[in-house]
């Protein structure tokens, strides 16, 4: 402890997203005299952000009004959407789409590339005066007197064995008066904060999916900017919540990617082979003809909407954006109420730094008198309806609810079950036979590993905890038959010696921090930790 | 003694770069960018040189664009205590990189110039002993082991099959090798402390030097990609391919 | 137009590497080969590369100086010699690499490292970023210097030639580099970066005892150089010079032995360029499978042994 250095912040943001960077700027905006200072636990600002990403630029607009002034890298609008229900062979394409599903309707907002949008966000903030530290991750909590205080980076040079190596560097303390988590969806030190102050308590349970997402370079004259596509149904069965995306935008780019819910029951489903396999529809692969892929990456998301919503405050801090679960389920974007959740986290910081209460409380109430509020609100049924009835009967309710009740039925649908009690015995469930790759629209998974550019420092401690080995080998085997081996989007576990002994080894340098094992392994026996700083995907621009 | 240790902004290690597609060149936007890997061993055996007491002070510089000014603050919080951006175009030659720097040696007089032994962009591997040809130095390239006694140098050089010492009057120059140590990393209140750190800028016209191009890159290409081949299902099988069908045993 | 070739030699030979160096230059011009060392070992040097086929004279250049191959005294050599000559062509070799950037420093040249195809007389194909890309490149300069990648221009042969031998006064006297020693690895092994075959072991091998216990028998049987992973290095199983990849070695050789090695992108970096690529693995969905032309899943303790016995 006494080795590590520290350093004094009015504000201290762990996470370099949108959330954190609203944060960041509003801070200085509205305490121009308070220090702010943010880490980031990606090489750079980007390297760990995949999202689809279509934006609502509503938040923006308040937060940056003159955002296009600022040259930012939003600049292709949507002009057509399609959106479609797939069979195996053919898809039906949802006529009167604004009707029938408002809430996805993409009128006044943009494709982009979510990690240009937050070097740029980035770029924005530190011309503001915000410190950011990049490759530096919020690997501990400081509580003192049960008040955060701030958190510690990792140490770093610490050997596999845990012994401290020739190159050892400790720690460094950043202590603030008040520290914003804006890990992102199902963030390490969020996860903590929650049982630590019970934040919890009361609400319903997190649902989450995975998001598999490829970004592809396409012939100039196949390149429709400012399409954006969806897809439900085929691949997935009727008790899996999911579905495609694909848009055209930047320079002849193509951003697809495959959302599963990750309360599915079947263990031997694969929401990686499934983004692949989607890729074969008819409505889908002629986007691809021609094309090459460019770049590969996977994130959990919050799906559970406003009843998932912990407590957002406590003594020194407050969460903000995904790991708060902020995400507009039905709307499938979360970058705008995450960075309206900074926001007003931060002038609810800026309150308390001159009150000097102990908790932000204020930022609660500001949510609830905010439109994330009111959009949450409106949406919080149609996830839950198909967790409870599945695809077709919850796409049906989704548009009555949509259609009739506007978003203002009297009743609310509760989830009754986290992620990992959703999975059948692997002898009850139903293979799934996945097509081979063809490595021209298919790949593999460490193939596509690859064009993550993960890479972790490989002396170091594991940074994918499980707390008892011997659980693995009864439950996940003898039950689940290694459903983290197909859940995880980077190969990172795999069941080896499954002839002999199964035993299961963990290839964490592959580990692209999407965090699905966390949330979706049968008895939250593995815990992800943030490992070196600087470790994991380096997501170019365009992801 | 004062040692310059050039770096360069390069492409980080774990990107995989693309070619572009009309094959101008590599696509390098809005890619991750660090320091050059072997640059930074060249920071670090600077920087131990002086925390030894050997060397007074370790001199950054980097020739090129303005966000190299990222690469020479990171030097700095590795532990140089100064730096200098030189402006030119992105990646400029090594003959036009070896000529700034010679001019930058005249004007700080270092007794010691470490490099890289190659930039992993261009790989070149140049930059180190065309600055010594034209200051007429001595060069310790492919450096394993630096050593300094009765004002010369004596360097480990890494050779096909084995290694060769060579000992160096000063002033001299050398390259580092891979084994040459393993850098340090740069920690966050070294960061910190760096952006407090001297960074002086200037022109590579300011200092007389022609940095046109000598080559021109008509194209880039990717190479031929390899497929995957077969699984061959007993050593005899392997064997029997490796001497009728691949001819290489 | 005439191209000078610096030559290296090893025992009484021209190494393959140069003899690859004449092959490509005779393409460019009539080749001369230089020839240095002390008066003993020029001379022997000058015999051998008279020998190789495609040497139109052989230009020697005696000097104790000149015994070690010392960078500042070889670069004053070339340089003295180069008005005669369009292009000066070494093998990118340690050597090579060492002297030819400062012999193009002094003649104001810049240097064209790595060729691996020349196109025409000023225009050569170069990897560049670990050989992920190939760059076509035109020179400028009315001389070029070039190093040539001998794995990808077939040798000249060792013998067969007759090229007349002129003795060159040397213009080098003192100089400010000296040589002290030179260590040689206990080792009959090939250099890797020379090597036709390489045996090259990862993190599967688990220690530095299994890794000479399994690796060390079948590369002695083939005459193979020994490579490995970053892992394996770093994990301290073999020596830092045997790493094959994007910041170790990158190799070509004829045949290329990956054991128990997954391949990351940075190790398929250095040695993709292998014509033949064998992978012993037991995960069948290694990266490396991907790039192997045979591999063959399954228990590398069993497989390797029994590999090295069959061959």
């Amino acid at each position: 402890m006494s080795e590590r250095e520290a350093m004094e912040f009015d504000v201290v943001i762990v996470g370099g997203g949108p959330a954190g960077l609203a944060a960041a700027i509003r801070m200085r905006q509205v305490a121009p005299e308070a220090t702010v200072c943010l880490i980031e636990k990606g090489s750079e600002i980007g390297a760990h952000i995949v999202s689809g990403a279509v934006i609502e630029p509503r938040a923006l607009d308040e937060l940056l009004p003159d955002w296009r002034e600022r040259n930012a890298p939003i600049t292709t609008p949507v002009t057509q959407e399609e959106m479609y229900f797939l069979t195996e062979k053919k898809g039906y394409r949802i006529p009167a789409l604004e009707r029938v599903m408002p809430h996805i309707a993409n009128h006044g907002n943009y494709i982009v590339s979510l990690g240009e949008v937050c070097r740029w966000l980035a770029a924005q903030a530190e011309e503001m005066g915000v410190e950011i530290y990049p490759g530096f991750a919020g690997a501990e909590l400081l509580i003192e007197r049960n008040r955060v205080v701030g958190v510690a980076t990792g140490d770093m040079g610490i050997g596999r064995d845990g012994e401290k190596g020739p190159n050892y560097q400790p720690g460094m303390e950043l202590r603030a008066k008040y520290t914003l988590f804006a890990e992102g969806c199902r963030g390490s030190l969020s996860k903590q904060l929650m049982e630590h102050y019970n934040l919890r308590k009361g609400v319903d349970p997190q649902t989450y999916g995975l998001g598999v997402k490829e970004v592809w370079e396409i012939p100039a004259e196949n390149h429709r900017p400012g399409l954006v596509v969806h897809s439900f149904g085929w691949p997935l069965d009727d008790r899996t919540y999911g579905g495609a995306w694909l848009y055209h935008f930047g320079e002849n780019l193509v951003s697809y990617g495959f959302v599963t819910g990750l309360d599915y029951e079947n263990t031997w489903l694969s929401p990686f082979e499934e983004m692949q396999r989607t890729k074969l529809h008819p409505i889908f692969r002629p986007h691809f003809e021609g094309g090459r892929r460019l770049i590969y990456g996977a994130r959990a998301l919050s799906e559970g909407g406003l009843q998932s919503i912990p407590r957002l405050t406590f003594p020194g801090g407050a969460l903000i954006g995904d790991t708060a679960g902020f995400l507009n389920t039905p709307k499938i974007k979360g970058t705008h109420t995450a960075m309206k959740s900074g926001t007003l986290a931060a002038e609810a910081v800026a309150e308390a730094l001159t009150t000097e209460r102990v908790e932000p409380a204020s930022y609660t109430d500001r949510v609830r008198n905010s439109w994330v509020f009111e959009e949450l609100h409106s949406a919080r049924n149609v996830r839950p309806a198909f967790a409870r009835w599945g695809s077709k009967l919850g796409a049906l309710y989704s548009g009555f609810d949509a259609m009739v009740l506007r978003g203002k039925a009297p009743w609310t649908l509760h989830f009754k079950h986290a992620d990992n009690e959703t999975l059948r015995p692997a002898e009850l469930c139903k293979p799934i036979d996945y097509p081979k790759p063809d490595g021209k629209v298919t790949f593999d998974r460490l193939s596509s590993v690859f064009l993550s550019n993960t890479n972790h420092e490989e002396d170091q401690p594991v940074h994918l905890k499980v707390r008892n080995m011997a659980l693995w080998k009864t439950v996940n085997w003898d039950v689940f038959r290694a459903p983290e081996s197909r859940y995880c989007p980077a190969g990172v576990y795999e069941a080896a010696d499954v002839e002999t002994e199964a035993r299961l080894v963990i290839n964490s340098q592959n580990c692209v921090h999407c965090k699905t094992c966390d949330i979706k392994d049968p008895t939250q026996n593995i815990d992800w930790v943030t490992p070196e700083g600087a470790g994991g995907p380096n997501y170019p621009a365009g992801m | 003694m004062k040692i310059l240790v050039p770096v360069k902004r390069v492409v980080d290690y774990n990107i995989k770069v693309l070619v572009k597609s009309d094959g101008t060149g590599v696509e390098t936007a809005g890619l991750k960018m660090s320091m050059n890997p072997f640059d930074e061993i060249a920071v670090e055996e600077a920087v131990r040189l002086r925390e030894k007491g050997a060397a007074t002070e370790v001199i950054a510089v980097s020739i090129g664009v303005q966000q190299a000014q990222d690469t020479l603050r990171t030097a700095m919080a590795m532990g140089a205590d100064r730096s200098i951006l030189v402006l030119s175009e992105e990646s400029p030659e090594p003959l036009a990189v070896a000529k700034v720097l010679k001019a930058l040696v005249e004007r700080e007089k270092p007794d010691l110039v470490f490099l890289g032994k190659q930039a992993i962009d261009d790989d070149m591997n140049a930059t180190g002993q065309m600055l010594a040809g034209l200051l007429g130095w001595g060069q310790g390239t492919f450096a394993s082991k630096v050593e300094l006694a009765d004002g010369r140098t004596e360097v480990t050089r890494e050779v096909d099959g084995g290694t060769e010492t060579v000992s160096l009057a000063l002033p001299a120059i050398v390259t580092a090798d891979l084994r040459l140590n393993e850098p340090r990393y740069a920690s966050l209140p070294n960061i910190m402390k760096a952006k407090k750190k001297p960074m002086e800028t200037l022109q590579a016209a300011d200092l007389g030097v022609d940095m046109a191009r000598r080559l021109t890159t008509l194209s880039v290409a990717e190479p031929p990609a390899r497929k995957a081949g077969e699984k061959v299902g007993s050593v005899a099988e392997l064997v029997e391919k490796l001497r009728n069908e691949a001819k290489v045993i | 137009m005439t191209v000078l070739v610096l030559i290296e030699t090893e025992d009484g030979q021209v190494r393959q590497a140069s003899r690859s160096a004449i092959a490509a230059a005779g393409k460019l011009g009539e080749v001369h080969a230089l020839v240095t060392g002390t008066e003993a070992s020029a001379q022997a040097a000058a015999d051998a590369a008279a020998k190789v086929p495609g040497v139109a004279k052989v230009r020697k250049v005696a000097s104790d100086v000149l015994a070690h191959d010392l960078a500042e005294p070889l670069a004053d050599v070339v340089v003295a010699l180069a008005d005669d000559y369009n292009h000066i062509v070494a093998a990118s070799t340690a050597s090579g690499k060492n002297v030819l950037p400062r012999v193009a420093a002094l003649l104001d040249v810049q240097p064209i490292p790595d060729v691996v195809e020349i196109k025409a007389a000023d225009t050569f194909v170069r990897p560049i970023y670990a050989g992920n890309a190939l760059a076509t490149v035109k020179s400028s300069d009315t001389k070029k210097v070039l190093t040539i990648r001998p794995t990808n221009f077939d040798p000249a042969a060792a013998e067969g030639g007759s090229a007349a031998i002129e003795a060159v006064v040397p213009n080098v006297t003192d100089t400010v580099s000296r040589f002290v020693s030179s260590e040689t690895p206990q080792s009959d092994r090939p250099e890797l970066e020379s090597a036709r075959v390489i045996v090259s072991g990862g993190r599967g091998l688990g220690s530095c005892e299994n890794f000479h216990k399994i690796l060390d028998p079948l590369a002695d049987k083939l005459g193979a150089a020994l490579g490995a992973s970053r892992v394996a290095v770093d994990s301290g199983f073999a020596p830092n010079d045997c790493q094959v990849g994007q910041t170790g070695k990158v190799v070509a050789p004829e045949l290329y032995i990956a054991v128990g090695i997954s391949g990351a992108i940075q190790h398929l970096a250095g040695m993709k360029d292998s014509k033949v690529i064998v992978a012993i693995n037991k995960d069948p969905d290694a990266p490396i499978l991907q790039v192997a032309d045979y591999a063959l899943v399954g228990d590398l303790f069993e497989i390797v042994p029994e590999l090295t016995n069959a061959i």
